[in-house]
């Protein structure tokens, strides 16, 4: 009697757990092919579309939280865990990191993704003409971007922190960062503008032209010089990240410290590089990392200024131009890899810092 | 510290500070009046102009005779002048200068130089990038179709529907992830976050050309789902990662008293960590908010060329490319689309640098 009951009871949770995400699955499958079949007001259906998204992401759990309820009491918390990080590892799985180990077979395929082809888009990668400039461009983003950022982030928060408009002047230098790589670029692409004659409506040339110099097209002739051009759109909206936080650390040195060394004479010129500079030496470590990364995938900014045009190529874009226009997976592929060997010693320090502060 | 060395430091630096702030304003400054003036005299006179400025100002118009030849020197008030000369402009008695209206009617102004600004502004910039302008198409029957040409309103929803969901979605995934990983021992818990971590700086292009392929074979491909699926992989190491910095420190006591009253780990999930979370959600949502909302990349792979779907970065993107040189719907347009992003800066700002002062590493 009670075995009959307890199997009754496990075809009933088998049921369930299976019909359960199957309803899931078919209920939001339907929603989906509901929004690609009909044609609604853009303002109706961007707000049902944020309110299918927003509901249903919550009644997926509520759901498989139901069924898990319905397990005696020492099933139940063996199995909660995997639904509260299921749809994590799926997603993250699926997405990330799956793909990553496809772009990396992709890599040693051809252009068609059919022949294997061992290193050879390895080695074109750093033999192309079109490649090598990427890798170069990126170098000098690294090289020139990331550093002015740092350089100047550190600069500016000194200042901030003696200034008399901390807040304001903080507040100023901070603003790009809000804006998106593609505004900016409208901005600097008007700042740049270039146009024949004598009037020039872009900042840059206008003043050239006051200080009696001839107007210059700054992003596409003057090679290979318009990369630094390009290059300052990223110091405009990244150095304040970089100030931001150096300032956070700045407030950090001990008062008595700077106190000490002024009392035994020494200038502020000197309490900046002996004494604020070692303090914060860990900050401007992460804060040098977190700004190389985001420079080795710079896209946006090329793209709308130049199109990857007058040898502005980057890696990014490279990647894309290959993969979208010539269809060419393998080198595409390659390119994507190349950035990740990039970040490789960033995720080993990454992990080496978290094993330190004692893992989960 | 003396204050007396204090002060003396103190102009110094105020004064470099606010050049570098100067330097800093005048790109988004310019952008912003520029979006304001009409499209004519943007591309003649530079945006700075509206500030007051010492300039030519017209004061006399003289009508010389039609049929005058500019081959010859052109006499004007008892004087000769070339023509290259009235065309370049050319100095005459107590600061006053000759320069052609218009060589070809023959019509010559006479200028004083005086302080001047340009004062004529217009919001028909805006007007037309987000309404469209209106074509007139005539019809092979005879008739005439009216047609309204692309405008940004439709982008503005457009994003506005992926950057929503594209935010809730990837924070209340993460949100449930980092609650088990700080909370709820389970098998695998460990490898598990390790890789979350390892994930935080990969670049996302290593994803795109695999996800791509997969999309496009389940119909993903342009659809609203689709993007905001990809926004939440991108995002997920890091605000997983963010947010179980945040519910690991949340105090067990209360955790587990309401365990024992018989709370459910959903229910304490619910109606304890995410109200105690707030702080960590705002700070990592404006976070996510803002980097999908100025997401190029991920959009133009995984939207396309889908008119119907394409959100603000890529309409801008694409204006940049066929309208070059139409700045006044370049500027307005941009600005439409920094108007979100710097409502968000502005208002909670003390979040946004919370938010990034934990998350500086997104891949």
């Amino acid at each position: 009697m009670n075995k009959l009951a307890f199997r009754g009871f496990s075809i009933r949770l088998v049921f369930l757990s299976i019909l359960v995400p199957t309803a899931n699955l078919v209920l939001h499958g339907l929603i989906f092919l509901f929004f690609k079949h009909i044609d609604l007001h853009p303002l109706l259906a961007a707000a049902l579309a944020v309110l299918w998204g927003v509901v249903g992401i919550y009644f997926v759990y509520l759901s498989l939280n139901w069924v898990v309820e319905q397990y005696p009491q020492h099933l139940r918390q063996k199995m909660l865990p995997f639904v509260f990080v299921g749809p994590a590892v799926l997603i993250l799985g699926w997405l990330l990191v799956f793909p990553t180990l496809r772009t990396l077979y992709l890599s040693f395929l051809d252009a068609q993704s059919v022949n294997f082809v061992g290193l050879s888009n390895y080695v074109a990668v750093f033999t192309d003409r079109l490649l090598v400039t990427a890798l170069r461009n990126n170098l000098l983003w690294v090289v020139f971007g990331a550093t002015s950022c740092v350089a100047l982030g550190l600069l500016i928060a000194i200042l901030a922190d003696r200034s008399s408009y901390e807040r304001l002047a903080k507040t100023i230098i901070f603003m790009p960062m809000a804006i998106s790589f593609v505004a900016a670029g409208v901005i600097w692409k008007f700042i740049y503008y270039y146009q024949p004659g004598d009037e020039q409506v872009g900042l840059l040339n206008a003043i050239v032209v006051a200080l009696g110099g001839e107007p210059q097209a700054w992003t596409s002739l003057l090679q290979p010089w318009n990369n630094l051009f390009l290059i300052v759109i990223l110091i405009w909206m990244q150095t304040g990240f970089a100030m931001v936080i150096f300032s956070a650390a700045i407030k950090g040195v001990p008062g008595e410290l700077l106190e000490a060394a002024r009392v035994d004479g020494a200038g502020e010129i000197r309490i900046f590089f002996q004494i604020i500079i070692p303090y914060i030496k860990g900050t401007i470590l992460a804060v040098t990392t977190t700004i190389v990364v985001f420079t080795l995938k710079i896209f946006d900014v090329v793209m709308v200024m130049t199109g990857g045009q007058y040898d502005t190529e980057v890696v990014a874009t490279q990647f894309y131009r290959q993969f979208f226009m010539y269809r060419n997976f393998g080198y595409g592929s390659t390119l994507a890899i190349v950035l990740l060997i990039a970040v490789i010693p960033i995720i080993i320090f990454n992990l080496r810092q978290f094993r330190r502060q004692g893992g989960v | 510290m003396p204050e007396k060395e204090r002060k003396r430091s103190s102009w110094i630096v105020n004064i470099v500070l606010a050049v570098i702030c100067l330097v800093w304003l005048i790109p988004t400054l310019g952008l912003f009046i520029s979006s304001f003036r009409p499209a004519t005299e943007i591309l003649q006179t530079g945006w700075w102009t509206v500030f007051p400025h010492r300039t030519w100002e017209t004061v006399e118009q003289i009508q010389l005779p039609k049929d005058l030849d500019l081959r010859k020197p052109v006499e004007v008030n008892g004087r000769t002048y070339t023509n290259e000369e009235l065309r370049a402009g050319i100095e005459i008695e107590d600061g006053r200068r000759l320069i052609w209206e218009n060589p070809r009617e023959r019509l010559l102004n006479v200028q004083e130089r005086g302080w001047g600004m340009n004062t004529s502004f217009t919001l028909e910039n805006y007007k037309s990038v987000l309404t469209g302008k209106e074509y007139e198409i005539a019809q092979p029957d005879g008739g005439v179709r009216l047609e309204k040409g692309s405008n940004l309103s439709r982008s503005f929803w457009n994003t506005l529907a992926v950057s929503i969901p594209g935010t809730v979605i990837p924070i209340l995934i993460a949100s449930f992830a980092a609650y088990a990983f700080a909370w709820m021992p389970f098998p695998g818990r460990k490898l598990i976050f390790v890789t979350m971590i390892a994930l935080l700086v990969v670049p996302l292009q290593v994803a795109l050309i695999p996800v791509l392929k997969d999309y496009t074979a389940l119909g993903l491909n342009g659809s609203l789902l689709g993007i905001w699926l990809a926004h939440t992989a991108f995002g997920l190491p890091l605000i997983t990662y963010f947010m179980y910095n945040y519910i690991s420190q949340l105090p067990g006591e209360i955790f587990e008293s309401a365990y024992l009253d018989g709370a459910s780990n959903f229910t304490i999930f619910t109606r304890l960590v995410l109200p105690l979370s707030v702080p960590a959600l705002a700070s990592i949502g404006i976070f996510q908010f803002l980097w999908v909302w100025n997401d190029y990349l991920v959009a133009l792979v995984f939207i396309g060329s889908q008119p119907d779907v394409q959100v603000l970065s890529m309409r801008i993107a694409d204006l940049v490319g066929s309208r070059g040189s139409d700045w006044h719907l370049l500027t307005a347009a941009a600005f439409i689309s920094m108007f979100m992003p710097l409502m968000v800066f502005f208002f909670l700002q003390k979040y946004f640098v919370r938010g990034l002062l934990g998350g500086s590493i997104k891949g």
